[in-house]
Order: structure tokens, then sequence, then C-alpha cells
């Protein structure tokens, strides 16, 4: 008697499990408000990312062109695999003494790793992250960037 | 195929023929190699053959300074970055007896704890897609989506943060964190019942998990099978209670222990974890004391010359850091005990007379990530 | 020409008078054939293209997305795309294999649903078939496609393929018998196999109704095994057995494939329309007797919408079993068939005979 009851027990738990999950199911397929996905490409215009992402490191650049960087090359010694590479000039001042500038700031997108300690450690915080994620291109080349523009000058005061 | 013949431990009998899962599998979470013996149906003994993703990350650690292994500790197992970056951050701190804000220690508690659950929704949706119910693949993902926008708002990325740093945080949290947080917890907890509607109730899913795959207690013990996978045989291995680190002897929360170690006791210890996680966050949410992001350190961080070993609680089971320092910047030698590696020791054994179709069921109960496995 | 949408049978006899005005008559029967052999062939191809569609469609919005819409508005030529991908694959010939038996099994497949199909009315009058045996000859004709399978499996000279393959044989042979005991026990009901006095009958009612408890339960039976039978939803494991192999027609590519597919597809809407046409009443619209203001209303739609909105019930609930069921492994399908599904049909037919017999039925 024992056997025939879990019997019959076993197929109404078993048919009852079934339903709920196929009212799960169910409701989904009747809300449509519930999409989640986003039209990409169609809504590049509306799309705004985060302040904080990640996207491509930049040094910023004022109204006059002008930005931070000193060329010291810290954030080429904490770069853990090399992406960035420092080539600075010693130019020598009107008075006579000798002064570091940077002549290019390269940037290897291909390799970077996005730790932020470039960022984290730059003494005065020339660099900053950019919000563009479009990265993908046909040339390998074009990853490597030269972030400092060009005929820029560093902003006064900032040793 | 000639030396897995020439194996002494297990001779082939008759029938028996040889099944490769390969590295390109769906069903085995990234690239691992499987050489299943069949004999029939069944199964008699599986090898796992990892390494296709080694990248030598313990040896990278050697030439980098403590705050450049942060990035590639994150990639060891991606599931649990956080988690991964806190045991180094835990074991450079301790070494030197830097004493980290109050502030510090919350955030990263409630870090670690999102990651769990994140990682925990990840898994579950890929036990769901292994086992046949695809629809189970998108509902976790859709949830997961706003943790990993909780992430990026702050940190900036969505799945590879180096958000922490020996001595604290790498920058502060976003203002929007706590609300976004609380609205998280509130939507999830709906949604995780929908989890167990589609999932946990079914009846099919009950008879394709329940008494396969048995781990019993001294099993566990013997092969070191730490975690969710553990903890559902009756091993009280939680870090977190036992070796208690951040805010976590503060925190009110239950261990899930069941003693049954079949898959669908596996199964269950996450889905409870994950409801524990969210508890956890409650009580911290709210009371995130204010103070520095970060404690003074030296640029240069070296660390007194000796052995030093750290162990947290990640998703998958203990994570363990032991360290050799001889006074440098750079460690003399690092190395990772990762749960994922020692918890794929157990596959062979449990698999023993099952099914080839509950080798698969298996496999996604222990939740193996396989970077984790080849570091 | 009397083309009237509700009853075929005027607008049928007026074609069949016309061509044995003009030709002589085995010519004209040769073209009757041919004409109804086009028209099945063009509605089995259009039919095929639209499940494929709209499975993918339904299965997008049960996981909040919103599937294909890039291929021509809402996506709808979006199978018309695949299909051509599939024609212009290279057809890769297996060497060892039997080549006959290889290339003539998809035809076995198609060709055996194609037979089911001839049987089933759409409409008042729309029908190729009217036996006598109706039911019987479908469940006849539709096990003609284990043998396309099982040959499937057995030419492509693959190991893993043929284990698949006589997996799915197992499996479609154990649940032809309770798809035919479930159609048994509505035949026990309806007193006649013959489809069109069949949905004849059920004017006054449809049969899930009439025979109320003993058919509610041969309904749930039939959905089940016949899910199991179009390897379907979550019986799928000799298909989807993405541990161990892709199934038997994995030595198929391009058209062939294709077939293979299109099969399972119209597999599903025989059976759909089977159960639509046994429980549901095919294509008479729901009465209630009584109200014959509502009988009224409900006449007013067209036989063939009331016909296509049935069969497209069941097959938006076969797809709902498989998007949201995991799957079953091969001993638990037989266990469920001969230790749960069996026995209750038998109990079911002894319980609808004496149904029947006492007059307890509406």
């Amino acid at each position: 008697m024992n056997s025939i009851y879990t019997y019959f027990a076993d197929i109404f738990h078993g048919l009852k499990s079934l339903l709920i999950g196929m009212s799960v199911t169910g409701r989904y397929f009747f809300s449509p408000g519930q999409i989640v996905t986003q039209q990409y490409p169609e809504n590049r215009k509306t799309l705004k990312m985060f302040d904080r992402f990640k996207g491509d490191l930049m040094m910023p650049h004022d109204a006059n062109n002008q930005h931070r960087c000193t060329g010291c090359g810290i954030c080429e010694t904490n770069c853990p695999n090399g992406s960035i590479e420092v080539i600075s000039d010693r130019i020598e001042l009107p008075d006579g003494k000798k002064k570091r500038i940077i002549d290019k700031h390269i940037y290897h997108l291909s390799m970077c790793t996005f730790c932020g300690l470039c960022v984290k450690t730059c003494p005065s915080d020339a660099l900053a992250w950019d919000q563009t994620f479009e990265h993908a291109v046909f040339d390998r080349s074009k990853l490597t960037k030269i972030l400092n523009k060009p005929g820029s000058s560093i902003i006064k005061d900032i040793e | 195929m000639k030396e897995i013949i020439n194996l002494p431990v297990h001779s082939i009998e008759e029938e028996e023929y040889h099944i490769n899962m390969g590295p390109q599998h769906p069903s085995t979470h990234g690239v691992l190699r499987l050489v299943v013996t069949l004999q029939g149906e069944t199964v008699k003994k599986v090898q796992p053959h990892c390494g296709y993703i080694h990248r030598g990350i313990e040896k990278m650690c050697e030439k980098d300074t403590y705050q450049q292994i942060i990035h590639l500790t994150d990639r060891m197992d991606y599931l649990s970055a956080h988690i991964n970056n806190h045991a180094v951050c835990l074991l450079v701190e301790g070494a030197l007896e830097v004493e980290v804000p109050e502030r510090v220690k919350y955030i990263r508690t409630i870090i670690d704890e999102l990651n769990r659950i994140a990682s925990h929704q990840l898994w579950w949706c890929s036990f769901g897609m292994d086992l046949g119910g695809l629809t189970c693949f998108f509902y976790g993902l859709r949830d997961r989506e706003h943790i990993l926008d909780i992430f990026e708002e702050s940190f900036g990325s969505r799945l590879l943060h180096s958000y922490y740093t020996p001595g604290g945080l790498m920058q502060d949290i976003h203002p929007n964190f706590q609300k976004r947080t609380k609205d998280f917890i509130k939507y999830f907890r709906k949604k995780i019942k929908d989890y167990d509607r589609i999932l946990s109730g079914n009846v099919i899913f009950e008879n394709r998990s329940q008494g396969i795959g048995v781990m019993s207690k001294e099993l566990a013990i013997n092969y070191g099978v730490t975690g969710p996978s553990g903890r559902a045989s009756g091993w009280a291995c939680d870090i977190r209670k036992k070796y208690p680190y951040g805010v976590y002897d503060k925190v009110d929360f239950k261990e899930i222990l069941r003693t049954d170690g079949d898959t669908y006791a596996r199964y269950m210890v996450r889905m409870d974890e994950m409801r524990e996680s969210m508890k956890i966050i409650e009580q911290l949410i709210d009371n995130i004391p204010e103070g520095d992001y970060t404690a003074k350190m030296k640029p240069i961080i070296k660390l007194p010359a000796g052995e030093y070993y750290q162990r947290v609680e990640s998703a998958r089971g203990e994570l363990g850091i032991y360290c050799i320092s001889d006074g440098n910047k750079t460690p003399l030698r690092m190395k990772f005990r990762t749960p994922s590696f020692v918890n794929l020791g157990v596959l062979d054994k449990i698999s023993r007379d099952m099914k080839i179709a509950d080798l698969v069921a298996i496999g996604a109960s222990l939740d193996l990530v396989i970077p984790d496995i080849d570091r | 020409m009397a083309f009237n949408i509700y009853d075929f049978t005027s607008f049928n006899q007026s074609i069949d008078e016309l061509l044995y005005e003009w030709l002589p008559p085995f010519w004209a029967m040769i073209v009757e054939m041919t004409i109804i052999g086009l028209v099945f062939l063009l509605a089995y191809a259009i039919v095929g293209l639209l499940l494929v569609y709209a499975e993918r469609k339904v299965c997008a919005f049960m996981q909040n997305r919103i599937g294909p819409n890039r291929v021509g508005p809402y996506g709808i030529f979006q199978t018309i795309a695949d299909f051509i991908k599939l024609l212009m694959k290279e057809l890769v010939y297996i060497k060892d294999s039997d080549k006959l038996l290889f290339n003539i099994a998809p035809f076995i497949v198609i060709i055996a649903s194609f037979m089911a199909i001839a049987a089933i009315p759409f409409a008042k009058g729309l029908h190729a078939i009217d036996f006598d045996i109706g039911i019987m000859y479908v469940v006849a004709v539709s096990s003609l496609g284990v043998v396309g399978i099982l040959l499937a499996g057995w030419s492509s000279n693959n190991k893993y393929s043929l284990i698949g393959a006589m997996r799915s044989g197992a499996q479609i042979i154990s649940y032809e018998l309770s798809v035919g005991l479930s159609l048994l026990t509505i035949v026990v009901l309806a007193g006649t196999m013959q489809f069109s006095q069949v949905v004849e009958l059920q004017s006054t009612g449809w049969f899930i109704f009439k025979g109320h408890i003993p058919a509610v339960i041969a309904f749930i039976v039939f959905l089940i095994a016949s899910t199991a039978e179009t390897n379907r939803g979550p019986f799928d494991l000799a298909e989807a057995e993405s541990e161990l192999t892709a199934g038997f027609h994995t030595e198929y590519s391009g058209i062939k494939f294709a077939f293979f597919f299109l099969a399972e597809y119209m597999n599903m809407f025989i059976v759909a329309s089977i159960a639509a046409t046994v429980f549901l009443g095919g294509w008479m619209p729901f009465h209630i007797s009584g109200l014959e203001g509502f009988n009224h209303v409900m006449d007013f739609i067209p036989p063939l919408i009331w016909y296509i909105g049935k069969t497209a019930f069941i097959i938006w609930l076969m797809m709902l079993f498989k998007w949201t069921f995991p799957r079953l492994r091969i001993d638990q399908l037989l266990n469920l068939e001969w230790k749960y599904l069996l026995p209750i049909n038998l109990v079911n037919i002894l319980i609808m005979a004496f149904i029947v017999l006492m007059g307890w039925h509406f």
C-alpha cells in the first residue's frame, strides 16, 4: 500500500514542480518589458559610460594644448609589463640650468592590462582614463599611441 | 594513446574504450582535457590533463613588486578576482604589521561578498546549461549584470579590477555604491526564488543530481577539498569562521553544512551561500565608518626576510598564498595553493561507476575554473 | 467555383470536375495527385521555415532577449538566410560508409513525416486522404521515421553516431507505445478511427471536455510521449549530447543536415496537429451546448484559423518544455516510459471504457 502511495505522490510532486518551472518561463514570455538586451550600435548616441570607466589611457590637455607630464618616467617604472615608454629630452633653460621635458610618451594599448598603477603613481597627475571602448582595428600598429599631442607643452609650475 | 595504455594503475579490460573530452568542449568550462575510460556507458577512470592555459603567474610574480602582483592574481581565478587580491594585500599587511583603517576593512568585506554572489551566479547559470536547461544561463547572466554595473561605477572595469592595493584601496568608492548595492539586494532576493522554481525544485533536476558523485567527509578531508564542495560533505572548513579576516568576526552569518555529499548537496550549499552573503552585506552596508581609504605605505614595499602564508575563503575554496622573501622589493618565491587545482584531484574518485552524463554534472558541481588550475 | 472558406468540399469537387472534364481520367488523376503533392510540398517548406523562426523568437522572449531582428523587418528572413548558407556548404563524403544507405536516410525521415501529414484534416473538406482507419494509419506511418534514424547512425561508420542512433531508436520505439495507447483512449470515446468523423463528433464539445478525467490524463500522457517521439525538449540527449557525440546526424553536412533539421520541426508540427485534432477538436470551433448565440459567434471565425490557433498553442507548449527543463538521462527516460507512462495509460483505457459503457461522459 505504501509503495502505491509513494508512486502517486512521486507523480504529483513531479508534475507540480514541472508546472512551477513552466510558469516562470511562461511569465517571462509574456512580459516584453523585461527584455534587457540593448540595441548596439543603434544606441551609440545615447550610450554613456560611467565616469570611472577604464577605456583608454590619455593625457588630458587643456585649452592651450598644455599637459602636466614632466617626463619623470615613474609610470614607466611602475608599469608591470612595459606598456609605457617615456622618451625625454634635456633642454637648456635661459638661465643655464638643465631641465628635463617630455619628448614622447608612448603607450601600447595592445599590452596594457588596465591595472591603473601608472595613473595612481604619477606625481603630477598627468594621466587619466578615457571612456572610449571601441578599440578594434585591423592593423596592430594603430594600437601604439603617443599620448602627448604634437606641439604641446607643460603647464607652468608643476615641479 | 600509448602512454595511457602503459599506465600501471589501471589496466585496460576487454570492452573498455577511451573518450577524449578535449580542451575545446562546451561542458568543461575552459580548456581542460579529460581522458575518460568507459565501459559501455559507465565511467571507469578519468584522467585530467591540465596546463593548456598555463601562463607562468608564479614566475612572473618573482619579478614584480608587491603592488604589481595584484594585476596578476586578478587573473588566476577571474570570477573571484577581488578575493585573490585580498589575500595578497593581507599577506603584505600582515608581514609589515600595518594596521589598515576600519573603512577599508568594511569595504573589502562587502566587495568580497558581492564577488562571491557574482561567482555563484555564473556557476549556477553554467550548471543549468550543462544539464540542458538553457534558459538558466540567461537568467543568471542577467542578474549578474547588476553586480557588474556596481563594480563598473566604482572601479572602472567589470571583471578584472585591480582595486585593492597593499595598504588599502586604489581610490575611494563612488557615492552611489551603497544605494546601488541596497537596490541590488532587494532585486536579487526576488529573483533567487525564480532560480529555485526553475531548477532546484525540478523533478528532472533532482533525479539527475541526487545520489550522484557522493563524496564522504573522509574523502573530502583526505583530498583537501575545501569550499562549498567540502562543506557539502560535512567538513566545516570555512576560513571566514576559523581564521577570520576583514570584519567577518563582527558579522553574524551561518556556515552552511550538509552531510549528503552528492551533487544536489553541493548545489544547495552554494544556493544557500548566496543568501548568506546577502545577509552579510545587509549588515555591513549601512555602517561603513568614515575615514581614509588607505594606510600610509612606502612607495617601495620590502618585506622582511622570511616565509609568510595567508589564507582566504574564495568562492571555490581555500586560497593560500605562500611567500618567501629575502628582503628585496620583489618576492623570492610566490606559491599559490589554488582551490580548483586541489578540487580537481577528487574528480576521478567520485565519478567511478557513474554514467557519462553524470560526469558532466559532477564536474559542474565542483565548480572548477581552469585558469585557477593552471595559473 | 465556389470558394467557401468555411467548407472546402465544394471547392475541391469543382476542381475535380473541371479536371475530369478537360483530360482523360488517367491523366486527370495524375494531374490531381501532382497538384496535391506540390501544394503539400510548398506548405511543408513554408511551415518548416516559419517554425524555425518561431522557435528562435519564442525562446528569445523566454530568455529576456529579442532574437533575430536584423535580417529583414523583425528578422523574418533569418531562416531563409540560414537555409541558403546550408545549401552552399560542402557535402562531405565519408570514406568506408555505406553510400546508398547514407544518402537515403534523410529522405526516409522526410517521407515518413509527409505520409503522416496527408491524413490530417486542416479544415472542413481540406483533407488529402480520409481513411476510415485514419488514426491507426498515422501512428503506423510515423514509426517509419525510426528506420531513417537507425540507417543514418549505422551507415556513418562512426561509433559515436551509432551509439547516438541506437539510443534514439530505443527511445522512439518505447514511446510509440504510449502515443498509440493514449490515442486509443480517444478512439474508445469516439467510437471511430476516421479523422473527419472524430472532428465532426466534437461539434458539441471538444473531447478533452467530454471525456473529462481520462481524456485529460490521456492528453498529458500524449504530450509527454510525443515530445519524446520527436527527440525534442527534455528528451533530446541523443542529439544535444554535447558530452559525447552530436548524435546520429554528426556526419551529415549541408542540405542533408537541413533535411534532418526540417524533419524534426515538421514532426513537431504533425504531433501538435494530431493532438489538436483528436483532443482539442481540430477545426471545430469552441461550442458550449445550450448557448446558441455564443456558438454563432464562434462559428464566425473560419475553421482554418481555429486549427492553426490550436496547433500553435500546442507547439508553444512543446517549446516551453524544451527551454525550461534540464535533460533526462537515457535510463531515466526509459524508466519514465516503462514504469510510469505505460501503466497509467493502460489503467486509463480501462477507466475510459468503463465511463463510455456507463454513459458518464458529456
